[in-house]
């Protein structure tokens, strides 16, 4: 620590820190537009210039070290003049357009030039213009207005791991800009524009909708990512006008991922359901709440008296909230059906009634900054994750090492230590490879259960290295992602790297898909789990069907196919593991009752019956429980668009109207305290442990085509499906079938070409492309998109032809 | 290359094209510092303590002393540290390192390998200016020929002691001069100078400590180590040790670069620059490059030619180039070209200098067109003001202080040019 | 993209720095993909980009802060002639003066028949010799009397 005096205030700065530190200690502001506490110093504005006895010339604060006994005046007449004269130039070249500025209100400019700047100028030649940008379909840009702080820049470089934006040109040339007209495409840019302290960079698609000062702001949760980022919505006339990053330290830090910033946007969408209809003949027909909610219970109660309880599912998006998600488990369970689950991208449930408790990151967010070593399993974190990848890679910087096995090599923009890109069919021999390495090098004994799977593996040197670069390193983890949750053997894949985790002593985590993947499980949306739910409480019903099994997906068909469905907040086309066999089977049900907050795809479609319109996450309150664990509750910060309304209350009605007991909330709090018993700690029940579950037989490799189905990122949910900029953006583009130029060769077509990729009984035409890194024999063909929703599953064989 | 060559530019023939090779060197005693250092295992702080006592200050432009410096860099360090050779030399008015590297590269590498040896360096640069491509030609040659005599790269004349040299050069940025700069160039990036602390022999090329002097500080080192740093102080004046390359240009009759002793008297250096061009009067004289005040004729002739005298005029030695301007020189116009030369070498990265020296160069401007205001001046120098002292590097200081001094010496001029629209002379 | 001998230079600059320091020998490439192709297109910079394993715009970053490389096509030759303080004082006005009536230009263009550009440059360290001129950025000539630039020109138009 060393001791500093700042306007004759004490202050201790630790170690290493800086005279701004000590300002920002003691609550000293000291002006400044350069400076950012998540960025590396850059020093250039200048206007941070403080008077530092004994030093002939005024300091900036941000860049000037602490000195045991220094003694700082932050408004001596020298510090004051210095920064009015930072101020003036800064001014000089300027326009004076704050009227039609978007950052008008909140720019710190013009805050500072209120306080710092002159009455008039001085200055009397013309002013500097600089021509704009175009950034894409996320950033708008006035370039003239920028002060050069370069703040986006290094956003780039150091947060962001892409240098996208640069300064050209020198002296009073300088300009950013990127390289020949590129757009931004980093998955975080929306950053830069919180982060420009000037009008030079807004928000395209917020731009000219209103002035800072017409918004109210509303607390709210991200409903995207397992992250749970903290939002601050804005708000005009009942309308989400903007997003922005609350600050939370320990989960988003001060940033947003560009999927939670702009994905607003889905929620003014054209495509909102804003009446119940029902369809009648063929039909669909707008009719009242009550009619439509009357059709769904007695449809219900048809179908259970004809085919019985067990004839009914549910199945429910892990975006939905806490609250929902518990009401319509107990909806079904109290009809007497087990058929209700969240997984609707899963494929392998094998280790279903292994579970101790919901799978969750196995740590803290925080911690992740702080690993030296991490182990990531079938994920492009960078698009599943941003944040968390942003995360890992400010750790990589600090020296972690970064371990990949995937099926892709996509650039997670950081340096990899070791990276295994192998065929979906081989992921879990690999992390065999790692489990007999890592027993190797530990000298200890792999479990007798593993023993036969392991023996006959030959170990490479990848997994030599990763195995020892997780036992070297401490703290280490192991992180299985979306890819590896979606995977065939996805329980074997867990397994493993459990064991693995136990050997290597690495913490091991499930990185939560959506926003309520880890609260899913312990609202019981998840079907005769009876270890799971938040103090007990959840009436555990019989086994029932999972998500699987109820679409039809499994292998082994279930004795009672359901017949009549409840989905909530999902398009089981883009939203399930394989969307052909998902419509069948949704198709030849008798009763399909949609909860959704959107009409399209639905309406288009022919497997719904009623449509009940339901509250977005920004109409309704309700709790999401992010991957570590974390609970956090929100309240609707606009009211609901039309007739929609909150899913917890239709599903309270539809209890009621079932005669089904224990449905008499009237606040959202009440459903929350039924949930969360007096005394229940959520962390009890967050467990990654498989009891006894038994590896079955891995590394066989089938003959042919092996999909590769990622989920996009801007096609995870249907806020996001809709949010228009987004669907601008590079990350967005159309799918493509991706293949090693090997395959493209012998296909005899040329990156470019279109092509038909065919599994099951459907097909899509899609432009293949050349991607060398890919394991052999494998296609890359992306889900959930509406190009590919008529392909089947997401792994597993695909073929393709020339047309 | 001209007259009176003492140290740096000692014994040698400019008529002979091969003057500057690696045996003609050996013939002028190059490189019997480094071979007696290498054979007599002299320690490192003993030559460290050498160049102290020579008083060797900094050729480059701010005058620090060399040996001081050199203590700087941390000693047990383990892992890389760099030592690097500013030829950048890009300042209106200087053309002493060019000289220095075109007849005399020998002298550069052996002060350079001396300097590694002194500091535990194996790796060295030699930044050059990006305009003057056969003198890169040439110190790449020269390297050549140091390298196959055994006297760079590994294990230097079987000693044990290996140092690496390379060139790199610069391709049109004055800020380059400026050290950090020059690192980040050197890194592969724009010359935008970092802020400092820390400095470069805790944090320099690619963040490891690195020394930095100009080409004419290191190639005074082999003449220091020959013939002991004592008598190299001798040869100037205290703490103004040995002799410096002036490089006069201008209103003389024999622009070129002389090497004197520290301390000769101004009128002695014009008089070697063959007088003033055309019997000419001295009107003022800038005696240390283009960033340092101007003094007016009288001045100059009354002081002499070091660090401390020329501090004590009112200016500074700089890099010691003298430019000589007489009476037929408007000083607005002068002042307007040198305002636009650091307005259009501003590297842009802090806001004083990127948008500061613009505002003296237009300012400037108007009074040279005649279309200046009386309170111009005083506007003038408070932007200076506003600059200096305020920027990540000198570069501001070095726009604002001719302007400053312009005003100081020649107000009338100024004056006269707002009041008339046109010139004085 | 470029020729065998230019990436034979290129690569031996590369070996002067740190392995893991490639993008130190960025401004090289950039000269020596320059006196190639006469300037530099987007390509040939993200072409020295993607050789050096550089971001692109780090690339342009540079190629626009030294003022010798050409971001636009230039004449066969480039003449650049210093103007600053000193060459001032002995001519250099005078020389740039010659130059823009002999070619017909002035700084910044390029002569109809595509052979002369004509920069106006910052000292070059040579302000002993004024007035000085670069042609090429490679070949540096002294003393430019009115004689002497009429002599180069001469010379160079043959
Ligand atoms: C704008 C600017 C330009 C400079 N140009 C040069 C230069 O061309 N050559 C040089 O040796 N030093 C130059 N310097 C000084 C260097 O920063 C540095 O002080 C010098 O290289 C140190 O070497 P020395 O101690 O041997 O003088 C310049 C400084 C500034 C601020
Ligand atoms: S665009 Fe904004 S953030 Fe970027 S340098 Fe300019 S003012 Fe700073
Ligand atoms: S905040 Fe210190 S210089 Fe910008």
């Amino acid at each position: 620590m060393t001791n500093i005096e700042i306007d004759g205030k004490q202050v201790s700065v630790p170690t290493g820190g800086t005279v701004m530190d000590g300002a920002t200690q003691l609550g000293i502001y000291i002006p400044y537009f350069c400076y950012h506490k998540k960025l590396s110093i850059a020093a250039n504005c200048r206007m941070c210039l403080v008077q530092v006895e004994k030093a002939p010339k005024p300091l900036p604060a941000c860049s000037t070290p602490a000195v045991e006994g220094m003694k700082v005046s932050t408004h001596s007449a020298m510090a004051v003049a210095s920064q009015k004269g930072q101020m003036e130039f800064l001014l000089i070249n300027h326009p004076l357009d704050c009227p039609i500025c978007d950052q008008g209100g909140e720019c710190q400019l013009q805050d500072l030039a209120v306080g710092y700047g002159a009455s008039a100028s001085r200055y009397t030649e013309p002013k500097r213009v600089v021509v704009n940008k175009n950034l894409g379909p996320l950033i708008s840009t006035d370039m003239t207005r920028c002060i050069l702080c370069t703040r986006c820049v290094r956003f780039g470089q150091e947060i962001a791991g892409v240098m996208e934006l640069g300064v050209a040109g020198r002296g009073e040339h300088a300009e950013i800009l990127t390289f020949v007209d590129s757009t931004v495409d980093s998955e975080l840019s929306g950053n830069m524009i919180d982060l420009c302290p000037v009008g030079a960079l807004v928000s395209k698609p917020f731009r000219y909708s209103a002035r800072t000062w017409e918004l109210s702001r509303r607390k709210s949760v991200s409903p995207h990512c397992g992250l749970g980022s903290n939002l601050v919505v804005q708000i005009k006339l009942n309308r989400v006008m903007r997003v922005l990053p609350r600050e939370n330290e320990e989960i988003n830090e001060c940033w947003l991922s560009d999927k939670d910033r702009f994905s607003y946007e889905g929620l003014n969408s054209e495509e909102r359901l804003t009446t119940p209809m029902i369809k009648r003949d063929g039909q669909w027909q707008e009719c009242d709440w009550h009619t439509a909610l009357e059709f769904v219970a007695n449809g219900l109660k048809a179908v259970q008296k004809q085919h019985g309880v067990q004839s009914i599912g549910a199945l429910a998006s892990p975006h939905s909230t806490l609250e929902e998600l518990y009401l319509l488990q107990k909806l079904i369970r109290g009809l007497g059906s087990g058929n209700v689950d969240h997984r609707l991208r899963q494929s392998d449930f094998r280790s279903d009634s292994h579970l101790q408790g919901s799978p969750w990151l196995g740590m803290k967010i925080a911690e992740i900054s702080q690993l030296k070593s991490a182990l990531v399993i079938g994920s492009t974190l960078r698009k599943d994750h941003p944040l968390i990848a942003q995360r890992l890679r400010q750790a990589v910087k600090q020296g972690a090492h970064l371990n990949l096995i995937n099926p892709v090599s996509d650039d997670l923009l950081t340096n990899v230590t070791n990276q295994a890109v192998v065929a979906p069919a081989a992921m879990a021999a690999m992390l065999a490879q790692i489990l007999k390495a890592a027993a190797e090098l530990k000298a200890t004994k792999i479990p007798a259960t593993l023993k036969d799977t392991v023996s006959s593996i030959s170990v490479t040197d990848t997994a030599r290295a990763i195995a020892a670069s997780l036992i070297d390193n401490k703290p280490a983890a192991i992180f299985l992602g979306n890819l590896a949750q979606h995977h065939p053997q996805y329980a074997d894949i867990h397994m493993l790297a459990q064991h693995i985790a136990q050997i290597a002593e690495t913490s091991f985590g499930v990185l939560g898909e959506a926003a309520n993947s880890v609260g899913a499980y312990l609202a019981g949306a998840v079907p005769g789990l009876g270890a799971v739910g938040i103090g007990g409480s959840s009436q555990v019903g019989a086994n029932g069907n999972n998500a699987s099994q109820m679409l039809g997906m499994s292998a082994t068909p279930v004795a009672e196919p359901c017949r009549a469905f409840v989905l909530m907040n999902l398009e089981p086309e883009f939203d399930s593991y394989n969307p052909q066999q998902a419509m069948k089977t949704l198709a030849a049900a008798e009763l399909v009752v949609m909860m959704s907050a959107y009409k399209k795809h639905v309406t288009s479609a022919d497997y719904a019956d009623v449509l009940l319109p339901i509250a977005p996450f920004t109409e309704t309150s309700g709790t999401f429980i992010n991957t570590e664990g974390r609970v956090q509750s929100f309240n609707g910060v606009v009211a609901p668009l039309g007739d929609a309304r909150p899913a917890w209350k239709i599903l309270r009605v539809l209890g009621n109207l079932l005669q089904l007991d224990g449905f008499d909330y009237e606040t959202p709090e009440q459903v929350r305290a039924e949930i969360f018993l007096a005394g229940s700690d959520v962390s009890t029940q967050l467990s990654n442990r498989l009891g006894s579950f038994a590896v079955g037989e891995i590394g066989q490799v089938s003959e042919g085509l092996q999909r590769i189905g990622e989920v996009p990122i801007y096609q995870a949910d249907p806020i996001v499906r809709r949010a228009e900029s987004l669907q601008r953006t590079h990350d967005a583009m159309a799918p493509l079938a991706w293949m090693p130029g090997a395959l493209l060769d012998r296909l005899g077509v040329q990156a470019g070409d279109m092509i038909k990729v065919k599994q099951g009984d459907g097909e899509a035409l899609l432009p293949a492309a050349r991607d060398d890194k890919l394991p052999a024999n494998c296609v890359r063909v992306a889900s959930a998109h509406p190009l590919t929703a008529t392909l089947g599953a997401m792994f597993g064989e695909i073929m393709v032809e020339r047309l | 290359m001209t007259q009176l060559t003492q140290i740096l530019l000692a014994g040698l023939n400019p008529s002979d094209p091969n003057d500057w090779r690696l045996r003609n060197y050996e013939q002028r005693e190059g490189y019997t510092a480094l071979r007696k250092i290498l054979n007599e295992k002299i320690p490192p702080d003993a030559i460290i303590g050498e160049v102290k006592k020579s008083a060797l200050r900094g050729r480059g432009g701010a005058g620090f002393p060399t040996g001081l410096k050199w203590s700087f860099m941390p000693k047990q360090y383990e892992g890389d540290k760099y030592l690097v050779c500013n030829s950048d030399e890009g300042e209106p008015g200087t053309f002493k390192d060019r000289d220095i590297m075109h007849h005399n590269p020998h002298s550069l590498i052996e002060g350079m390998a001396i300097g590694a040896y002194a500091m535990g360096i194996r790796t060295g640069y030699n930044y050059i200016h990006g305009e003057i491509w056969d003198t890169y030609e040439r110190m790449e040659e020269a390297i050549d020929e140091a390298r196959a005599a055994g006297l760079l790269g590994d294990n230097i004349l079987g000693s044990g002691f290996s140092f690496q040299l390379y060139n790199h050069h610069g391709y049109g940025a004055y800020i380059c001069g400026e050290e950090t700069a020059l690192l980040e160039s050197l890194e592969g990036k724009k010359g935008q100078p970092r802020f400092k602390p820390p400095f470069p022999a805790s944090f320099g090329l690619y963040g490891k400590p690195t020394t930095i002097n100009n080409t004419e500080t290191f190639a005074s080192v082999p003449w220091i180590i020959r013939n002991g740093g004592e008598k190299f102080l001798q040869i100037g004046k205290p703490n103004n040790g040995g002799t410096k390359i002036f490089s006069v240009s201008g209103h003389v009759n024999k622009p070129g670069n002389y090497e004197v002793p520290m301390g000769t008297p101004f009128a002695k250096l014009l008089e070697m620059a063959g007088g003033m061009r055309g019997g000419r009067k001295l009107k003022a004289c800038i005696p240390g490059g283009s960033s340092m005040p101007v003094l007016p004729g009288d001045i100059m002739m009354r002081t002499d030619m070091d660090y401390d005298s020329i501090a004590k005029a009112g200016s500074f030695l700089g890099s010691g180039a003298v430019i000589i301007m007489d009476d037929t020189t408007c000083m607005v116009k002068a002042l307007e070209r040198l305002s636009y030369f650091y307005y259009e070498e501003s590297c842009g990265q802090c806001t004083p200098c990127r948008e500061g020296t613009g505002w003296l160069y237009r300012v400037v401007h108007r009074i040279e067109t005649g279309k200046g205001r009386i309170e111009d001046l005083d506007l003038l120098n408070n932007v200076a003001d506003n600059i200096q002292g305020r920027t990540i590097c000198a570069l501001g200081d070095a726009a604002a202080m001719p302007v400053r001094a312009m005003i100081q010496h020649f107000r009338d001029e100024f004056i006269y040019h707002i009041e008339h629209k046109k010139c004085m002379v | 993209m470029l020729s065998a001998e230019s990436l034979k230079k290129i690569d031996h600059e590369v070996t002067k720095y740190p392995a893991d320091q490639k993008q130190s020998a960025v401004m090289s490439a950039l000269a020596i993909a320059q006196d190639e192709k006469g300037w530099l297109a987007n390509e040939t910079m993200d072409f020295v980009a993607h050789y050096l394993g550089m971001p692109a715009i780090a690339v342009y970053e540079v190629a626009t802060f030294y003022n010798m490389y050409n971001l636009q096509p230039v004449g066969r030759y480039k003449l650049t002639v210093c103007t600053n303080l000193p060459c001032a004082l002995s001519g250099g006005n005078d020389a740039a003066a010659r130059l823009k009536q002999k070619l017909g230009i002035g700084f910044n263009q390029t002569t109809a028949d595509g052979k002369f550009t004509l920069k106006e440059g910052e000292c070059m360290g040579a302000c002993g010799d004024a007035p000085v001129l670069l042609v090429n950025n490679k070949r540096m000539c002294s003393f430019m009397s009115s004689d002497m630039i009429d002599q180069l020109l001469e010379e160079l138009s043959k």
